[in-house]
């Protein structure tokens, strides 16, 4: 009997249900996590006993100052597996009535996309069509969506941002720290080499893709991305001092308020001058060339810049709550 | 195409360059520069809405250099320019109001943060008033999302961030059934833009294609706009938001955000759906019966409620009750009555949220409503501010709400089969309205007793308070200009509703 | 009604994970399985997007040897739409996540009901 009961409990089933609903990590045993023993050993510790205290904490509550909770609960759990599949339901009945998947006839393969396709190369300049249409057809939701990731930055910052100045915050911030220095692997040599092998080559291809948005597959926004991978790569790699070197709070305000007004002012003179009837000086070059297609390549840049700086914010404000 | 065409165009750049210029600004030129753009912005909108009703038509704007069915485009008419103009003057008075609270509840280091927040949801209320796309619309809803999420977290204590958190989930639950709402109809028509999607709607019902997704699409894109601004049953996150973000940020979030999204919702109706499409449909009538809901169930609750900012944060939910009411009649006078409740609620939520923020300061800042006893005597601009939007709120003839309310009656009796509910629940909610506000009112002209009681020991307990927190600090004239302000906008729309009135029903008509 | 989704198999999957990600979204208690959620959503609308450019035997809507006819290339609206949404989608998830990290500090857990909770009871000491 008992041996079977072991056998349940160590089962595959019962660790990916325990998995599923959150309680077990499978993957707890096999990730190493180096810990350094010189210091702070006890604070390491901190973290997950906090997770499992917290738990259990919540259980108790449960249990004991709310018997009600549990049939809540249980409500609950019903209701949202009868909602899920009303939605599903009510939009598979939609999915039923549209056009068929692949249709060359469909709807919305219409004038619009016919002009794209057959003019957008001419009006322009941009080789791949999808650049040319986020850029310049319908350039102000793409301007708007820049203005999204800006604003989401400041949002994190506002969040995570930990100012000199309060006792309180200075504690989190000592805390911050202390975890990070943890984990952070230090003066790993296998890392340090792949990064420098890598990290070139990921920040070149990344380059890549954001001047070749108008010609190829990419643009500002992938582009960015890949940068701004590279920049966290190198970060794991060899730790903020480093970073900090070339890449703090400051530089990146400046490079997104730049990257941004240039955005801006350059759409405004094109929106101002289309809107006008005047005819717009910017030379679209010849389809093809790197320096073509007026200004999608510039604002490509532009984007890319804002992109790649976001992503590192975002992490650098994760990790230690500054840059 | 003269000058005046292109302020809308520059209304939103404008805002959203001051927005990207202020991470690099501190605080205090953040916000001289956030107020001046709220000015400008609404000057523009001023000379719009003035060029509008001069030429009487309305007149779209290229984004670019390609005409409708391919590139962006926005849109002016009478009731666009209307909107924005009240929106930022609500916008400019909430800054002001709120403007000393503001610079307590934000750290020093975050206070451009703010400002940034501040001049993105005026650029992002701006696009949502103008636009003519609908992907437009779905991104500047994103941008107004998650600035009112960093107008609510930015007091950064326990209550506002876990409601920031809730807000956010139910905004996101709104914007995905927004945008796969988006995504079937750009299926069905093939178009982003709002006139072509129109002929192409209308092409369709013509032909009797897609029913059954044209029907989705109309509850899909209705219910994710409601849920975003706050429909009844859809409510929850609504208390918590405006009782305890830091003042500006209620009167805004309040005042602004939930119309916004509202107004967007009316333009998809007339604009895209067409108007008969959804009348034809059951839309309306649901949004009617949650409507009605609201009226009532967000009245009650104000009853129950304790806490004076919670308690107002619930009379939205009865408002907005109103408003979606108005839009479910059905009718055209339906629609005018429901646009002009959506401004004297602006007007006079704000002057209630910034209007009791000038009675916390004299009164011990506790929740509980009992804590304002006799603060109407202490700060007495402050009790006459709160005292003139509660009224408003309640129906006092003379104020904004009174004529709102008329408008409502009177349009019911247009539409026959909805005339008895609508009455009912009207008279029915403007009893509930005037039990809490009137409570409220009183509450705040009472002597409190145990100054009565205690008399003998401590005579000069009356005194004391104002003494321990001095009535006129140097910070308050401007929440004094806010509220005379709030309170003469409140006083403009109720006595000269006319051509308000004429306005919107004018605009409505240039959306067809 | 089975053959109509059937042929649309793209989009069934894709309004399957939507119905799957927006229930999690709303009900779940875990706030990162919400935002797990929030983002299973968001990409099932994408996926929605991308199925809708699509066209048989055509080509992805890049000008080749200056050939520039309709029947050549894909529908390129969906996939500009789906690269605006997705950074919409990493922007919203970042302010989320951040928000549970302030979250998490401040309450010790990730439950949205204990947290709540928690906070009316903070509020009440």
């Amino acid at each position: 009997m008992s041996r079977q009961r072991d056998d349940y409990e160590n089962s595959w089933w019962k660790k990916f249900k325990g998995w599923v609903d959150g309680e077990v990590d499978l993957l707890a045993e096999g990730m190493e996590i180096r810990v350094p023993k010189t210091q702070e050993e006890g604070e390491w510790d901190g973290k997950p006993k906090a997770l499992m205290s917290a738990d259990k904490m919540g259980k108790m509550t449960d249990s004991q100052k709310r018997r009600g909770i549990r049939w809540f609960r249980r409500f609950y759990q019903v209701m949202s597996v009868f909602l899920c599949l009303s939605i599903i339901f009510v939009l598979l009945w939609t999915v039923a009535y549209l056009p068929a998947f692949g249709n060359a006839g469909n709807p919305d393969n219409n004038e619009v996309s016919a002009r794209y396709i057959e003019k957008g190369l001419q009006e322009t300049g941009a080789i791949n069509i999808v650049t040319g249409m986020i850029l310049d057809y319908r350039a102000f939701d793409t301007f708007g969506e820049s203005c999204v990731l800006f604003i989401a930055s400041c949002c994190v910052l506002v969040l995570l941002r930990i100012d000199e100045g309060k006792a309180g915050e200075k504690a989190r911030k000592r805390l911050a720290e202390s975890d990070d220095r943890l984990f952070e692997p230090k003066n790993d040599v296998i890392l340090q080499k792949c990064a420098c092998i890598l990290v070139p080559l990921i920040l070149v291809f990344g380059i890549y893709i954001v001047l070749n948005g108008h010609l190829s597959p990419g643009g500002g926004f992938s582009g960015g991305a890949v940068l701004g991978s590279g920049l966290i790569f190198y970060l794991n790699a060899f730790g903020f001092r480093k970073t900090e070197r070339f890449f703090t709070e400051k530089v990146y305000r400046r490079i997104t308020l730049c990257a941004l007004t240039f955005y801006c002012l350059a759409k405004s003179y094109s929106f101002f001058t289309g809107a006008n009837h005047l005819e717009s000086k910017i030379p679209l070059g010849t389809p093809g060339a790197i320096v073509s297609s007026g200004l999608i390549l510039p604002l490509n840049i532009c984007v890319g810049l804002v992109v790649a700086c976001t992503m590192y914010a975002f992490y650098a404000l994760f990790r230690k709550g500054g840059m | 195409m003269s000058l005046v065409q292109n302020f809308p165009f520059f209304s939103i750049i404008i805002a959203m360059f001051s927005g990207i210029f202020s991470s690099v600004l501190d605080g205090k030129k953040a916000r001289n520069l956030s107020l001046l753009v709220i000015v400008l912005t609404t000057g523009m909108s001023l000379a719009v809405l003035h060029f509008c009703v001069r030429t009487g038509q309305s007149y779209t704007y290229m984004m670019g250099h390609f005409p409708a069915p391919w590139g962006n485009e926005i849109r002016a008419g009478v009731l666009e320019g209307l909107t924005a103009v009240l929106f930022g003057l609500v916008m400019f008075f909430s800054v002001t109001g709120g403007m000393d609270h503001t610079a307590a509840d934000v750290e020093t280091s975050k206070q451009n943060l703010f400002y940034i927040m501040i001049d993105l949801m005026l650029s992002s209320l701006l696009a949502l008033i103008y636009t003519n796309d609908l992907f437009t619309a779905y991104v500047f809803v994103e941008i107004n999302t998650i600035a009112g999420c960093g107008l609510i977290m930015i007091r950064q204590i326990g209550r506002s961030l876990s409601s920031a958190i809730r807000y956010m989930i139910m905004s996101q639950l709104g914007s995905g059934l927004f945008l796969i709402g988006l995504s079937l109809l750009y299926d069905v028509t093939g178009h982003l833009l709002m006139s072509p999607a129109k002929d192409a709607v209308a092409g369709i019902e013509a032909a009797g294609l897609y029913e059954v997704p044209m029907l989705v699409i109309m509850a899909v894109v209705s219910v994710g706009l409601a849920i975003k601004s706050g429909l009844y049953p859809f409510h929850y996150w609504i208390p918590d938001t405006y009782g305890y973000a830091t003042p500006t940020a209620s009167a805004v979030l309040s005042g602004l955000v939930s119309k916004g999204y509202i107004f967007l919702l009316i333009k998809i109706f007339y604009r895209v759906l067409g108007r008969e499409n959804v009348i034809a449909s059951e839309i309306v009538n649901v949004l009617f019966v949650f409507g009605l809901a609201g009226m009532l169930m967000g009245s009650v609750h104000a009853i129950l409620e304790r806490d004076t900012r919670r308690m107002i944060a619930y009379s939205s939910v009865a408002q907005i009750g109103y408003i979606y009411m108005g839009i479910g009649l059905g009718t055209q006078a339906g629609m005018v009555a429901a646009i002009f409740h959506m401004f004297t609620h602006s007007a006079t939520k704000a002057l209630l949220f910034i209007s009791a923020v000038g009675l916390y300061e004299v009164s011990k800042d506790q929740k509980d409503f009992r804590s304002l006893q006799g603060s109407g005597y202490r700060n007495p601009l402050a009790g006459i501010g709160f005292t003139v939007g509660a009224l408003s709120m309640v129906g006092f003839p003379m104020l904004s709400g009174f004529i709102s309310k008329l408008l409502f009656a009177t349009s019911a009796l247009q539409s026959p089969h909805k005339m008895l509910p609508t009455v009912i629940a009207l008279a029915i909610s403007t009893i509930l309205n005037a039990v809490y506000f009137l409570r409220l009112v009183i509450t705040l002209y009472t002597i409190p007793e145990e100054s009565s009681e205690n008399k003998r020991e401590e005579p000069a307990n009356e005194e004391e308070i104002p003494k321990r927190r001095p009535v006129l600090s140097p910070g308050t004239w401007k929440l004094h200009l806010a509220i005379v302000s709030f309170i003469l906008l409140n006083l403009t729309l109720g006595l000269y509703s006319q051509p308000v009135v004429a306005w919107i029903g004018s605009g409505l008509a240039m959306f067809d | 009604m089975d053959t109509p989704l059937f042929v649309n198999m793209e989009e069934t999957v894709s309004i399957v994970l939507f119905g799957i990600g927006f229930t999690m979204l709303m009900l779940h208690r875990n706030l990162i399985k919400k935002i797990l959620g929030m983002n299973i959503m968001d990409t099932a609308v994408y996926l929605f997007l991308a199925v809708k450019g699509y066209i048989r035997g055509r080509m992805v809507p890049i000008v080749v040897d200056g050939i520039q006819e309709v029947s050549a290339y894909i529908n390129p609206v969906p996939s500009g739409l789906v690269l605006t949404g997705i950074v919409v989608s990493v922007s919203t998830t970042a302010l989320m996540l951040a928000l549970t990290i302030r979250l998490y500090e401040r309450y010790g857990s990730l439950d949205l009901d204990e947290i709540l909770m928690r906070a009316k009871e903070e509020e009440r000491v």
